[in-house]
């Protein structure tokens, strides 16, 4: 594989398809969007078997001298790796959501979703500062017209919203980056990542890209533009917000505000803590009052989300790894549980969830994968849920046990209120005849949720494969982190593993072996 | 230093300066039919002067080599990037403006001429390195822009716009020439070598003044706050076409002009102008961007779109260093890209009766109806943005990069915050195309010309628009580094 530019390939292909998608009608941009999307897919497959896990450090290398200032550098580590996965898994699906719900400008909006591939794929392998921003940045523009033409009643103002809040956020970042280019004298990501800024100078620097990433993530209080953003765009828009878009914050964390400013990182840990443990506890509370499905699944991703960055900034290597299985997680269960919605909404207009009751009768398929999902979202262990909040809580438990107390009511508010959603719309009487009268899932929708299903229970029984690729990442990470790392308050002691015969959960293995 | 060489040095202007002569004739003569004649002959003279000039930057022509005439004139590399845009930005209006007057039986062979003396003019402005031949070219330059504004002598706004022109920037010399006159007294010479070898060491106050005043009378020229006022009365005045010229080439003339005046003549003194630019910098861009908001008109949006990016390249002027320079030339470039894009769709906004369309309510669903226009004008809005991957982007970077690295950290994260207020009004402009029903009003059809000038100018700003970062930086990175050869 060595020599063929395999991500350049990756990002050509939807561009391709997105130039072709606007020149032709309705039907024939379905089909060359579909078409893209798997080749990218298969790419993505050959990606992953092509990897060599324990190898390099950055594989699939590409440099060109393409530009002043900057230049076009790409490459993978684990991280990126299975990211990128998650990016050309969901693409097709969100193609196939939007095969019949979307009947108006068919071409333009497959071309926006194309393009929001390239651009996914952009972010999660470009090696140069610069290039990164750009793909970073661009992302607004698809998401911008994705919800604004093709969104519900209250589509403009969130598509602003969205807009505005999330350039605020990364222009300060650009500021940062030619502060960092101009001390470091390189653009190059990995060098940057080895390279020591002063101490005085990460704070600065460590808070202007938090401003881009904690509006990415999103963090609490800057969260207000998701469930806007969520309800407000079409079903495949919210599978691609939930499942990719958010985990560009959380990949920002992990690739800039952690390698690179590790001192600065632990000193501002508290604030990351304060505003989690708030997002988990306040947005979960805010979920269990929505009357509607999509925002309430919305928030349930800011109260995920706050999981993902307490993960992150406990400095281990546990907490670490859940963290990206959170990601992942995450990515691909709400993803799902949007589709899920997008499903009943197709049939009935509403995403009223009193609208809906007793679906288990007339729905039984849907109702099991239904199900399904809401048990990933809760973290039942079997779901790749459980995996990642276990994880994580028990990563920061050895920073802070205040702090993973208050994160794990947030699983035991969202069993609530995932349950209550589920109740309502699944369960009880069929009130009302339009709902109780709607088709179950069709072959499109099956081969739609199937496919994520089986992931999430892959990632739930065997997670050591999405493990696998990224433990030597997280390990370079955890010893670039070494240096600065805050004492914890638990004061845990591991012991060496005691019973041989039986096989403990392998990230654990790996924590204890160390 | 003698003659010939002077001669040979500034052939590009008299050529220009022949030309219109000679065509001036033609006109007399031949009368209004033989305009469109008179346009093709003078954009083939922009064209020649264009590859006059264009040895002289790519061989980086410095001083003392490029002097002529004793120093009052200076055919350097910098000048000549500057003149490559201000010929690129007249031949684009002349091409662009005869369909346009046409239409309401207005062409008259004085158009182009007066687009030829207003680029010689320009021309005579970033060569200069005196103040006799600053004032002679800003004046040539503004006389014939004052004609060209009211050049539709029947509209109300055009001779509106005229007359706004003239008064408000016979105001400006006068304040541009007491400061001329203040520096001239203080510093005992009109050259800028001898401006620069009198200011160095401790100021007296009435230089500072003097540097105030002139300064400000080249803000008014950039149409930079506070010393904006008439840019949007002129821009929405002025026929379409002389918008388009005045986006472009003056504003590159004046810019480039106030960069050799802050740099070369007030170079040893960057201490005193500094704030000065930082002020009006910042003041630009939140005006520029609080200003627009409400703006229903196309042209008008576009004024302060360009008061908006004004106060951008400004920023690039206060870092005081090459690459600031060179920033602002590239973003310069970029500029003229991003509005010959933006007027060229503007021109081609036509309802069925081929009248002009210029409200932004009346592109309601453009999208739908024209996508391809739709697409174009969507570019230069989030170009004129700076969102990536979008050319315009570049040119923020490239300045905002400058200024970090002058360590002008807070003026940057100032500036680039603020850029976030504009985005909302482009954004708006891409809404009502995208997001609103359509009223499809938008019917007539462009010539050839239009549409090729708008793929050429639309395909810089795309994405594509970076694989021409290498060349265009080195390019501009000559220009800057000749402008600070005396240093």
């Amino acid at each position: 594989m060595s020599g063929f530019p395999i991500l350049s390939t990756m990002l050509l292909v939807p561009l391709v398809g997105a130039v072709a998608c606007l020149k032709v009608e309705a039907k024939a941009a379905r089909t060359i969007a579909l078409a893209a999307t798997l080749i990218d897919f298969a790419l993505g497959v050959v990606l992953w078997l092509n990897y060599d896990i324990g190898g390099a450090q950055w594989q699939f290398t590409e440099r060109a001298q393409l530009f002043a200032g900057f230049q076009w550098a790409l490459g993978i580590d684990g991280i990126a790796l299975l990211l990128i996965m998650l990016s050309v898994f969901l693409m097709p699906i969100c193609i196939g959501a939007s095969w019949k719900s979307i009947d108006k400008r068919v071409g333009e909006y497959m071309a926006a979703f194309l393009l929001m591939e390239t651009l996914m794929i952009g972010v999660f392998s470009a090696q140069d500062l610069f290039l990164f921003y750009i793909f970073f940045e661009a992302g607004l523009i698809p998401m911008y017209l994705i919800i604004g033409i093709w969104g519900g009643a209250d589509r403009i103002y969130a598509s602003y919203k969205f807009f505005l809040y999330t350039l605020l956020g990364s222009v300060l970042m650009l500021i940062a980056m030619f502060w960092m280019a101009n001390e470091a004298g390189t653009t190059d990501i990995p060098t940057l990542m080895a390279y020591s800024f002063p101490v005085a100078a990460q704070k600065w620097l460590w808070l202007a890209f938090f401003a881009s990433f904690a509006v990415k993530m999103p963090m609490w209080p800057v969260h207000t533009w998701l469930p806007d953003a969520h309800v407000q765009a079409p079903t495949a828009g919210s599978v691609i917000l939930a499942g990719v878009l958010l985990k560009m914050g959380g990949y920002g964390f992990i690739r800039f505000s952690l390698p690179m400013f590790p001192e600065a990182s632990a000193q501002f840990a508290w604030l990351i803590f304060a505003l989690s443990m708030i997002a988990v506890v306040y947005t979960s509370l805010v979920a269990l009052v929505q009357h509607d499905m999509k925002k309430l699944i919305a928030y349930s991703s800011v109260a995920h989300m706050g999981v993902v960055t307490i993960g992150l900034f406990a400095f281990n290597r546990i907490g670490l790894e859940g963290t990206m299985i959170v990601m992942l997680s995450h990515g691909l269960v709400a993803g799902a549980l949007f589709l899920c919605v997008g499903i009943i909404y197709d049939r009935l207009h509403t995403r009223e969830i009193d609208r809906y009751g007793g679906l288990a009768i007339n729905m039984p398929r849907y109702a099991v994968f239904f199900m399904l999902f809401t048990m990933a979202s809760i973290g039942l262990p079997g779901t790749s849920g459980f995996v990642g909040e276990f994880l994580s809580l028990a990563g920061v438990y050895q920073i802070s046990s205040w702090v993973a107390l208050v994160c794990t009511t947030g699983i035991i508010l969202g069993a609530a209120y995932m349950l209550y959603l589920y109740r309502r719309v699944i369960f009880g009487v069929q009130a009302h005849a339009d709902a109780a009268a709607m088709p179950d899932l069709d072959m499109r929708e099956i081969l739609m949720v199937v496919p994520l299903g089986l992931a999430v229970l892959w990632m739930g029984v065997y997670p050591e494969s999405f493990l696998a690729p990224m433990r030597k990442d997280i390990a370079t990470l955890d010893a670039r982190l070494a240096q600065a790392k805050p004492r914890g308050d638990a004061n845990v002691k591991m012991g060496p593993l005691k019973v041989a015969g039986a096989k403990p959960a392998p990230a654990v293995a790996a924590e204890g072996a160390k | 230093m003698d003659l010939q060489h002077s001669l040979w040095l500034g052939a590009p202007e008299e050529l220009l300066s022949v030309a219109g002569l000679a065509l001036l004739m033609v006109a007399a003569f031949a009368g209004d039919k033989a305009s469109r004649l008179i346009s093709i002959l003078s954009v083939a003279a922009l064209t020649v002067c264009a590859i006059m000039v264009a040895p002289e930057l790519c061989s980086g022509a410095t001083s003392p080599d490029a002097d002529a005439f004793n120093g009052l004139y200076r055919a350097d590399a910098f000048a000549a990037f500057a003149k490559l845009l201000i010929y690129a930005a007249a031949g684009v209006t002349l091409i662009v403006a005869p369909s346009f007057f046409d239409r309401l039986k207005a062409m008259r062979a004085e158009f182009p001429l007066l687009v030829l003396f207003a680029a010689l003019g320009m021309g005579l402005m970033v060569s200069a390195t005196d103040l006799i031949t600053l004032y002679i070219g800003l004046e040539l330059n503004s006389l014939a822009a004052y004609v060209l504004a009211a050049f539709l002598r029947v509209d109300d706004r055009s001779a509106e716009a005229g007359l706004k022109y003239f008064v408000l920037g016979a105001l400006a010399s006068g304040i541009l020439l007491f400061g001329m006159s203040l520096t001239y007294g203080f510093t005992g010479g009109t050259s800028f070598v001898g401006i620069r070898a009198a200011l160095t060491g401790p100021m007296s106050t009435g230089a500072v003044f003097g540097v105030v005043f002139m300064l400000s009378g080249l803000a008014f020229k950039i149409s930079a706050a506070p010393f904006h006022m008439w840019t949007p009365d002129v821009y929405e005045g002025a026929p379409t076409p002389v918008t388009t010229f005045f986006a472009t080439a003056p504003k590159v003339a004046a810019l480039t002009l106030t960069m050799r005046v802050a740099l070369e003549a007030f170079g040893a003194q960057v201490g005193a102008w500094q704030q000065i630019v930082i002020f009006a910098s910042l003041l630009s861009i939140v005006i520029g961007a609080l200003g627009a908001i409400g703006q229903a008109n196309i042209k008008r949006l576009m004024a302060y779109s360009s008061i908006n990016n004004i106060g951008f390249m400004l920023i690039g002027l206060a870092a005081a260093t090459p690459r600031g320079a060179s920033g602002m030339l590239v973003y310069l470039a970029i500029y003229v890209a991003m509005s010959v894009a933006g007027f060229v769709t503007v021109l081609l906004l036509r309802d069925e009766n081929g009248d002009a369309i210029e409200a932004i309510a009346d592109l309601s669903g453009l999208s739908k109806t024209r996508p391809w226009l739709a697409l174009a004008m969507a570019s230069v809005m989030f170009s004129l943005a700076g969102i990536p991957p979008l050319f315009g982007f570049w040119g923020k970077f490239v300045v905002f990069q400058a200024a970090v690295e002058a360590h002008l950290v807070v003026l940057a994260a100032l500036g680039i915050a603020a850029s976030v207020i504009g985005a909302f009004y482009y954004l708006k402009v891409v809404k009502v195309m995208y997001f609103d029903e359509a009223v499809d009003k938008v019917r007539g059809a462009g010539e050839l010309s239009h549409t090729v000038l708008l793929v050429l100018s639309t395909l810089v700003i795309s994405p594509l628009g970076y694989l021409l970062t290498r060349w265009l930086g080195h390019l501009a990175d000559i220009a800057a580094a000749s402008l600070f050869h005396i240093a």
